[in-house]
């Protein structure tokens, strides 16, 4: 059987006289086959690895944690005992852990909507060519690139209760009056409002690359063919451009959302979930019950409400990947 | 009247000059065939009857008025692309809407007239489909039924036919031609195909570096080329190219004969040959040769129709011939035409 | 030749584009400039709210970075930051690059399926895990130790590169290797031998990528590490660092900048893989 017979499946060279591995032979003619020759069995070990770390650190941790949230673990206990659903129904009685659900929730929407929007924007904005383009995009991925916490920080100095650049520009404009001096941080409103406001900042960046990786895939004469047939700004955009980036808009839109509602970062630095806990989302109240406060169980329980939004949202990518076929 | 005209059409890139000063008009109602090699300037001259590229300098006019400035959709054109560009989200019915729609027409008159525009293409059946549940041909039928729905002034058609299967293409070149005799609408066709043009057009205009070299009916061009080049990018297998006497002498492979095949009284010219290499194509014979004296030991193609059955044998030397008026003479310097004989 | 049409509007279109663009490069750069002039401003320029905190009221100063390097563990935090960014990208690359081929290469309808399984690992995120692997670090003396990242931070940088050079390994021909094979190579040594040095570009975009990934995560150093001197930059910095106090911000914000900026730089020159591994799985 010769190589040149088959172009996508090459059939491996029988060696001399080695051990056979019959076990995954594909077709029944190759019985004597090398191991490294033979394919599915040169497959599993290449993957092997990977697949595996990515199990015990993964899945097992995962498992883990569904059995703390229906044990008594704590940071320091020695002994764990099965308690039922009791701490999940404690949790269901925490007005704190309420809000932060409510909090997640409000946050992720918010921001995304503003996120998938202004990317739209910003990527229709970049998409001629122009001088200078380079730099442009450099400084308007920043907010992407840098650490998170790093950025944050920044932030939280632009929010200084003091120092405001914000608030000193208000003034110096005659936009604030003399009694109004906004706490960003310190308000529980004003608080989410500069929690979305950093959300916003961090992802519009990497959303706008992302719908503009999906702009770029549009052949250019589908728009040439548009406007012979006569389409001017506004047809073009939400008859043609709109429903063909819409699979991609759907994947920046995911990430975004996973990405803020799991976030524990934005507020653990802005406001460590405060003023009073009104600012807690549910990443950071495990966190500060769990870790902090040493209850493994409870925080364990509480970072599991994260788990049923993903799984949606797994569904949704993987029925966006199979139907996306446009072409 | 012209329908179509260009003045002096030019457009300018970094590497040079794609379309170089082109003068150009267009019967009403006529076919013609734009056909060159890749890079010759016949898309981009095609693409600025368009609007889809502004000249560097020169005008456009369709119909009589100036549209060099207007956008596409402001010139009353349609055009088909090579890969049709049908819009992959629209079923087929959305898509031959689409112009109607762009155009405001009411939605009572523009399902009627979708259904016209796709019978006349045998795809009526085929309306609540998506494009990437069309086979090719198809496809290409959905993207002509799209130019036709809005009766415009012109068409633009780039390379439709091929992305098609050979087999294919000469039945939709046959409907193609028949389709646009019904319509009588001006139509304006790109190709890189010889064959295609000389079948398809009334006129054909052989571009190349981006200037015409010839603008004619396809006998025209076939038999009185302007130009080497003109020579030989018309006819398959190219004409034979001797330099002699300083002066550059073409044949046609099928001009190049034994002598019994012509009648006594014509004036022929010997051509002797040594045979190369000899290729069976059924309809014809290809016979690859070189000159022998008096001729310049060059290469020449002789093509032998079935109907003459003379046995070739390759390395053997025939005495063929050519007749007198048949030999076309050109300027060694420009590949000019001249008239016959120094 | 006909004139083209008013060109006003023409101008006008492309100032509008320039405003546009400014306004959104204004709002994302701004924090970054922000942190610039802090670094290098002066203690009193900052006090001063009558001085235009925008421009230096003072000339720049480099006290803020001295007292960065000198006065706290900032050098320290690099070093850890770099050493636990190294030896995970290590381990990455040996687990990620055979994976990834393995992937692209060897697999039939079950290979296809793991790959997607594999990127929906994500969906269990460290914010999920990090309570778990509390307990399991400390049950595994690495509690405090820079060596329980290098242990657990695979768990996120391996996934996304394993599907990275899936793509990769799937856009080399397989006439390369089908070639070495009638030359004498099993398919395992025509892997070694001829597709992982053409494959360089991809690796090189694994190491960035994990050293990006490395440089930026926070939960599990903030969960697992409690003394400054085993703090990574990332964390370091907030934690530590951030005091309210008024005098410290220029160190701050010099913090903040000498990490973020060379990040950016060398993310910049690698963002179209990155997105295209992102949207492989939309984009095809």
């Amino acid at each position: 059987m010769s190589v040149a017979d088959s172009a996508h499946q090459p059939n491996p060279l029988p060696a001399s006289g080695e051990r056979a591995q019959s076990r995954h032979a594909r077709a029944s003619s190759h019985r004597r086959i090398h191991p490294f020759d033979d394919e599915s069995w040169l497959g599993r070990i290449l993957l092997a690895p990977a697949v595996i770390y990515i199990v015990a650190l993964v899945g097992f941790p995962f498992f883990l944690a569904i059995f703390y949230s229906v044990s008594d673990a704590t940071v320091g206990s020695t002994t764990l005992h099965f308690v039922g659903l009791r701490n999940y129904e404690r949790i269901l009685h925490d007005p704190t852990f309420w809000r932060s659900l409510r909090n997640a929730i409000v946050f992720t929407v918010v921001s995304q909507a503003f996120v998938v929007v202004l990317g739209k924007i910003l990527a229709m904005a970049l998409y001629a060519d122009f001088p200078g383009k380079w730099a442009v995009r450099f400084l308007i991925l920043l907010p992407w690139v840098a650490p998170i916490s790093l950025g944050s920080i920044g932030w939280l100095w632009i929010f200084d209760p003091v120092y405001s650049v914000i608030n000193w520009s208000g003034r110096a404009l005659h936009l604030f009056g003399p009694g109004f001096w906004p706490i960003w941080l310190g308000q529980p409103d004003l608080a989410m409002a500069s929690i979305v406001m950093v959300d916003v900042w961090r992802l519009l960046p990497l959303a706008t690359v992302i719908i503009l990786a999906g702009m770029s895939s549009i052949p250019q004469d589908i728009h040439d063919a548009a406007a012979v047939d006569g389409a001017g700004f506004w047809r073009h955009l939400f008859r043609i451009n709109l429903p063909l980036i819409m699979p991609i808009m759907l994947v920046a839109l995911l990430f975004g959302i996973v990405f803020t509602f799991t976030d524990l970062i934005v507020v653990y630095v802005l406001t460590r979930g405060g003023p009073f806990d009104s600012t807690q989302v549910i990443a950071s109240y495990a966190y500060f019950t769990g870790v902090q406060g040493g209850d493994l169980a409870t925080g364990a329980a509480i970072s599991l409400f994260l788990f049923p939004v993903l799984v949606v949202a797994a569904i949704v990518f993987l029925t966006i990947a199979k139907r996306s076929e446009v072409t | 009247m012209a329908t179509v005209e260009t003045r002096a059409l030019t457009k300018h890139f970094d590497s040079g000059n794609a379309v170089d000063g082109i003068d150009l008009a267009v019967r009403e109602g006529e076919f013609l065939v734009l056909v060159g090699p890749s890079g010759c300037g016949k898309t981009t001259l095609l693409r600025m009857l368009a609007g889809l590229e502004t000249p560097s300098s020169g005008d456009v006019l369709i119909g009589g008025r100036v549209v060099t400035w207007l956008p596409p959709r402001k010139r009353d054109i349609a055009m088909v692309f090579q890969s049709y560009a049908l819009y992959p989200h629209l079923s087929v019915y959305g898509n031959i809407a689409f112009p109607l729609q762009s155009a405001g027409v009411p939605r009572k008159e523009v399902a009627g007239k979708v259904r016209n525009a796709a019978a006349m293409f045998g795809i009526d059946r085929l309306l609540s489909r998506k494009p990437r549940q069309l086979s090719g041909g198809e496809r290409q039928r959905v993207a002509l039924a799209r130019a036709v729905v809005r009766a415009p002034v012109v068409f633009l058609l780039d390379e439709p036919l091929s992305n098609l299967d050979a087999k294919l293409r000469t039945s939709a070149r046959d409907e193609l031609q028949q389709f646009q005799r019904r319509l009588g609408t001006t139509t304006v066709y790109v190709t890189h195909d010889q064959v295609e043009a000389m079948g398809l057009g009334d006129r054909i205009a052989v571009l190349d570096h981006g200037r015409i070299h010839q603008l004619g009916a396809p006998r025209d061009v076939y038999h009185d080329p302007a130009d080497t080049f003109v020579a030989t990018f018309i006819g398959s297998p190219p004409m034979n190219l001797l330099e002699e006497n300083d002066v550059l002498s073409g044949v046609r492979p099928e001009q190049l004969l034994p002598p019994a095949a012509f009648d006594q009284g014509d004036a022929t010219v010997p051509f002797p040959f040594t045979v190369n290499r000899i290729e069976y194509l059924g309809a014809d014979r290809l016979v690859y040769g070189t000159l022998e004296a008096p001729h310049p030991p060059t290469k020449v193609i002789s093509r032998l129709p079935s109907t003459i059955a003379l046995p070739i044998e390759t390395g053997r030397r025939y005495d063929f011939a050519v007749r007198e008026r048949d030999l076309k003479f050109f300027d060694r310097e420009t590949g000019r035409r001249m008239a016959r004989g120094t | 030749m006909s004139s083209p049409p008013f060109s006003a509007i023409r101008s006008l279109k492309r100032t509008g584009h320039v405003l546009l663009l400014a306004a959104f490069v204004a709002f994302l750069a701004f924090p970054f400039y922000w942190m610039a002039i802090t670094t290098f401003k002066s203690t009193k320029d900052l006090i001063d709210t009558t001085h235009n905190p925008f421009l230096l009221g003072a000339p720049p100063t480099l006290d803020n970075l001295r007292v960065l390097f000198f006065q706290t563990d900032f050098g320290r935090w690099i070093l850890n930051t770099v050493e636990v960014g190294v030896l995970v990208t290590l381990i990455t690359l040996v687990l990620a690059v055979p994976a990834g081929y393995a992937l692209a290469r060897l697999s039939g309808r079950w290979g296809h399926r793991l790959g997607i399984a594999i990127f929906l690992t994500y969906l269990i995120p460290p914010t999920i895990l990090f309570i778990p692997f509390s307990r399991i670090v400390a049950d595994l003396g690495l509690q405090d130790s820079l060596w329980s990242l290098v242990l657990v931070y695979p768990s996120f940088t391996v996934p996304f590169c394993t599907w990275l050079m899936m793509g990769f390994f799937k856009s080399i021909p397989r006439d390369i290797e089908e070639a070495a094979m009638i030359d004498g190579l099993s398919r395992f040594r025509a892997f070694i031998k001829v597709v992982v040095p053409v494959s360089s570009a991809g690796m090189l975009t694994v190491v960035i990528f994990t050293l990006t990934l490395v440089m930026q995560e926070f939960v599990y150093a903030l969960t697992f590490i409690t003394t400054s001197a085993h703090y990574t930059v990332s964390v370091g910095v907030p934690t530590f660092l951030v005091r309210g106090d008024v005098y410290f911000w220029g160190s701050l914000m010099g913090a903040c900048l000498i990490v973020s900026i060379p990040v950016a730089i060398v993310y910049n020159l690698f963002v179209d893989r990155f997105v295209a591994g992102f949207t492989v799985g939309a984009v095809k």
